[in-house]
């Protein structure tokens, strides 16, 4: 008789075993709160903006969740595939938008939560961006927007026997890329062959983004063979890359960050978030840099929406909280708090934006700045693909960069990868 | 196992005996069922566990591997073996192949050899033995990631600390992710690095379990330290050497988290390098599973051809580790 409880509680354990590998996991907030789950690629500089949105609303708690730049859109497509595990709030970055935008039904329909009337609020490209082909669904609001500019260290450039004003700077390659590369050469004579700019991807895809045309024509075709724009961006990259201009080093690696404070390079393609970057690994170089304008005209680099997975239960909520993030005001705060800029033409005209300028930047008028930069991009339509292209096409580079394939067989590897997308 | 099966049967005894009815045919049936289905059911969670994560799976990638199967979209055509061949007649495959066999041996080879010399000299009478027991299994506790990071900045091309090394000794900087050899050598010191210990403490344990006499002989005979590893320590812990060598193979054909990490966080962390120069097979399954267009079907063919890879290399080892008693 005594070895019965001990078999019950073995069948009960066993059972127990199985219902908890079996079940999944649910959150209830039996309290009568709302939790909302946010899913971010790095720090957008919400922070402070969660407490003042719970402060103002008890009912709603706020919880971040932040991860790398690559593994943030992996891992959302995935648990958009698997019907599960998205946050409620989602960050998409513009390479990727078009591939969501694709599978509207994955998304609450911002317009039948009551998006239709603030269309007017943003850039008529920002809010574009977010919607499905025909027209029919709104899956995201915008955030920031990447209006590009030029930064530049002033220290390098004075002992170049460059000019340091920052107006004098954007003169020198206001007409072309051309030019920019043709001071290029001027500083690698007089440094006797020190670095120009970081990457040459970078460099490549700022020439990209301001083409009428990318790399996709509207019909989602891949046109990175017939678009000219394509092939004078490649020849003149890989003449800097040929002339010893570039560090080469590849974004967001330890490397790339070191290279910010030790100054191994005098410029690099600045949309307005790559300031925040400046600022985060280079601390001790504050006043060495500057901002200039960018060569070759306005064009648009990185910035992105924050979109409400289907699978998300509080859609009103998130939508209220979203709507409130994105708002003007609150955008203006982010701006001043890490430098992503706003996709609110509104701000444009006001002063508190347009007066702003950076201590670390030598008191540059990024506002003024960014905010030309903004009103001036001529949208670009964006393909599926397009972050994974231009990835390809970047590592075509890499590899000239490297010295382990010429030119032509590096642009012949890419358009043969291509073909296979 | 015994007391289990034994107690219904005499405790159905006593209970006859103590009334005069015999016990009624549905408790009879219901003690046989005992005695039969008892043992499966003490042994099943193992295997429904293993059948619900292990074996069903196993089998539905091999299903999914037919399939034209993408992620993003709901319809999935059945193709049969066409991702396969697509696989095999894919170059990146066997770059991916190629790369990964070559870590295999840088990693696997030395690793192996410096545990069981390490091994042996842990058998030797030293000071602070639990100290060098213990701190052998030290690198094997840090994280994977954490363990791939640090040596990532270690082998740095502009900023690490093994160029600067090699520039103070007069040696020039070596491009270490560039070069197909050198970014081998770079991943392959990290896995070293994080189970040669562990290879020593199995190796060591096995060492304890030879009998002293047979060293003693030895000594007697005038054989050196290194000659009684080679001639009775490797021959007698064979089984326990075959162990590590399969285990570390198994190990080192999925690397994954080391080239991942060397690679960065942008694209060449997929596709190992802007060459595909450190690409593992681990790493072009992700790279199509996890990346572009998701494909699935595709990825799960890449699983079942590693399968088979891993299968086959482990059983080649298999076999020449299986020589040594016959070269003794």
């Amino acid at each position: 008789m005594t070895r019965k409880p001990f078999r019950t509680a073995l069948a009960a354990g066993t059972a127990a075993v199985l219902v908890a590998a079996g079940a999944a996991c649910s959150s209830n907030d039996d309290d009568g709160t709302v939790t909302l789950t946010v899913g971010l690629f790095g720090d957008f500089g919400f922070g402070p903006l969660y407490e003042e949105y719970m402060e103002a609303n008890p009912d709603i708690v706020i919880d971040e969740r932040i991860s790398e730049f690559a593994d943030h859109h992996t891992s959302l497509t995935t648990h958009l595939a698997t019907g599960a595990g998205a946050a409620d709030i989602e960050a998409v970055e513009v390479g990727y938008i078009s591939q969501y935008t694709a599978s509207p039904e994955r998304f609450h329909n911002l317009f039948d939560l009551g998006a239709g009337e603030l269309e007017d609020q943003w850039l008529d490209w920002k809010w574009q961006q977010a919607l499905s082909a025909d027209g029919e669904a709104l899956i995201g609001l915008g955030t920031d927007v990447g209006g590009m500019a030029m930064c530049y260290r002033t220290d390098l450039f004075e002992a170049a026997g460059l000019p340091v004003e920052r107006d004098e700077v954007s003169a020198l390659w206001a007409d072309s890329w051309r030019d920019y590369v043709d001071v290029g050469h001027r500083y690698l004579e007089a440094t006797g062959g020190a670095y120009y700019f970081e990457s040459s991807g970078n460099m490549f895809r700022a020439m990209v983004e301001q083409a009428e045309q990318g790399v996709y024509d509207r019909e989602d075709n891949i046109i990175v063979e017939s678009n000219p724009a394509i092939g004078e961006a490649w020849d003149l990259t890989v003449e800097a890359i040929d002339a010893g201009m570039s560090n080469g080093l590849e974004a967001w690696t330890p490397e790339w960050n070191a290279s910010f404070s030790e100054g191994t390079f005098a410029t690099i393609i600045c949309p307005a978030w790559m300031t925040g970057y400046i600022e985060t690994n280079a601390p001790d170089a504050a006043g060495l840099w500057d901002v200039a304008a960018v060569p070759g005209g306005a064009g648009n680099m990185g910035g992105s929406h924050l979109v409400l997975p289907a699978q998300g239960e509080h859609a009103e909520e998130a939508y209220a909280f979203i709507e409130w993030l994105t708002a003007p005001e609150q955008q203006l705060k982010v701006f001043e708090e890490t430098g992503n800029f706003p996709s609110t033409p509104e701000l444009y005209e006001d002063s508190a934006l347009t007066d702003l300028t950076k201590p670390f930047f030598n008191d540059a008028p990024v506002g003024a700045i960014f905010t030309d930069a903004a009103r001036s991009v001529q949208p670009q339509y964006q393909g599926p693909l397009q972050g994974d292209v231009l990835a390809t096409l970047g590592q075509g580079l890499g590899r000239i960069e490297d010295g382990s394939q010429s030119p032509d067989d590096a642009w012949a590897q890419v358009m043969n990868d291509l073909e296979s997308f | 196992m015994a007391t289990a099966t034994n107690s219904p049967e005499t405790k159905g005894r006593a209970a006859s005996a103590g009334r005069p009815v015999p016990p009624g045919p549905w408790r009879d049936r219901l003690h046989r069922l005992d005695l039969k289905a008892s043992p499966f059911l003490y042994i099943a969670p193992f295997f429904v566990l293993f059948a619900a994560f292990g074996l069903f799976p196993l089998a539905f990638t091999a299903w999914v591997s037919m399939h034209d199967w993408s992620l993003l979209s709901d319809e999935q055509v059945f193709v049969g073996a066409d991702n396969y061949t697509a696989l095999l007649t894919d170059p990146y495959f066997w770059n991916a192949l190629g790369n990964t066999v070559s870590i295999l041996a840088l990693s696997t080879v030395p690793q192996l050899l410096a545990a069981l010399l390490l091994a042996h000299l842990l058998t030797m009478r030293l000071r602070g033995q639990t100290f060098f027991r213990m701190g052998m299994l030290l690198p094997n506790v840090a994280s994977v990631v954490a363990v791939a990071v640090i040596f990532s900045q270690l082998f740095g091309r502009d900023f690490g600390l093994i160029n600067w090394v090699l520039e103070s000794l007069g040696a020039g900087r070596i491009d270490w992710q560039t070069g197909r050899a050198s970014s081998h050598a770079a991943i392959a010191v990290m896995v070293a690095w994080k189970w040669t210990g562990y290879n020593t403490l199995i190796y060591l344990a096995a060492m304890q379990a030879v009998p002293k006499d047979v060293y003693e002989a030895a000594h007697l005979d005038g054989a050196s330290r290194l000659q009684q590893l080679f001639r009775i320590t490797v021959p007698m812990i064979r089984p326990t050497i075959v162990f590590t060598v399969i285990v570390s193979t198994i190990y080192g054909l999925q690397i994954f988290a080391e080239p991942q990490l060397f690679g960065g966080a942008g694209p060449n962390g997929v596709t190992g390098g802007a060459s595909r120069q450190f690409q593992t097979l681990t790493l072009y399954l992700y790279e199509h599973a996890f990346n572009r267009g998701f494909q699935f079907g595709y990825a799960s063919a890449v699983a079942w051809t590693m399968f088979a890879v891993i299968v086959l290399i482990a059983l080649l080892n298999y076999l020449f580790i299986r020589r040594i008693r016959s070269d003794s």
